[in-house]
């Protein structure tokens, strides 16, 4: 077991891999298995989880009105002009 | 694991995907403002950030960005519902701003890329392990990260961290910033990425990985500041 166990540094390296799900099954159950006897990791990969989460708490920056009005002037024109 | 329950969902899933681009394709057919408005809010941002990684400057971009709009409008007859409107919309836009990029000669995005899905860009810093001689653990940690579990939910979502989160993002080579962006802001999946930008899935990670380490990284720096 030991021998192909994961170190911490090598795990940190995967977690990405691990959480898009694309780790091959032996890889998933060595990462499965560090994480499971390694607080540090545990904590980690939370941290990780929690970043992607408040990531998504950035708004979409709003709409600036001067780059939407041509776009919508426009499409005034393309309905008016008989489309196209 | 589940490969049933995931069947039904993604079945669906698909389904409901479906119901809904047809309501936006018959909304733009039938000249709806609403719905135009609706799909600027939505795709307008992730537009000029994908255009961004194709042409020089964000005035060139947001050009880029409204002759798709109107190639849209005017190709909207013939789309045949083959892939999804959003993939449709971001093929339209991918072409016109390589083709722009192209007259440009801007050297993007996957040249510059390939220096940014090198090797040699470790998610933590190598001085937070232990060396490999280490006998308590080999390549363990050092300096391991605290589990935010008792940091109060109010600190975590408080405006310096969504601050400095913005900031780690800001700082991102391009490529890096697009995908995390394009993933976490806009809730595209992998393969919606990979599309756009015409990388493969193990770029797209790669990339990922990178950003959301250094994401990380800045989080628990201003995490623990105080």
């Amino acid at each position: 077991m030991n021998a192909i166990a994961l170190s911490c540094q090598e795990l940190v390296e995967l977690v990405t891999d691990y959480l898009e799900d694309v780790l091959p099954a032996p890889e998933r159950a060595r990462f499965d298995a560090h994480i499971a006897g390694c607080e540090h990791c545990t904590a980690y990969l939370e941290q990780m989880r929690t970043t992607i989460v408040l990531t998504g708490r950035l708004r979409v920056q709003e709409l600036a009105p001067d780059s939407v009005e041509p776009l919508l002037e426009a499409f005034r024109d393309w309905r008016r002009g008989g489309r196209g | 694991m589940y490969p049933l329950e995931g069947a039904v969902t993604d079945a669906a899933e698909a389904e409901a995907a479906a119901a809904e681009d047809r309501r936006l394709v018959q909304g733009l057919r039938d000249g709806d403002d609403a719905v135009y408005a609706e799909l600027l809010r939505r795709w307008h941002p992730a537009m000029l950030r994908v255009a961004r990684m194709y042409v020089r400057d964000r005035s060139t971009a947001e050009e880029v960005v409204q002759e798709t709009w109107l190639a849209v409008l005017q190709g909207i007859d013939r789309f045949e519902g083959r892939s999804s409107l959003k993939t449709w919309v971001f093929r339209i836009l991918t072409n016109r701003a390589k083709t722009r990029g192209g007259r440009e000669a801007r050297t993007v995005p996957f040249s510059a890329l390939g220096g940014e899905t090198e090797a040699g860009e470790p998610a933590v810093p190598e001085e937070r392990f232990l060396s490999a001689e280490d006998p308590r653990a080999p390549h363990g940690w050092a300096t391991p990260p605290r589990s935010w579990a008792r940091v109060p939910e109010e600190r975590l979502e408080a405006r310096e961290t969504i601050d400095c989160i913005r900031m780690a993002i800001a700082d991102l080579p391009e490529a890096q910033r697009t995908v995390i962006a394009l993933r976490d802001i806009d809730g595209w999946s992998a393969a919606e990425v990979c599309d756009a930008l015409e990388i493969t899935d193990a770029n797209q990670r790669v990339l990922l990985h990178r950003a959301r380490s250094k994401v990380r990284l800045a989080c628990e720096a201003q995490l623990e500041a105080a």
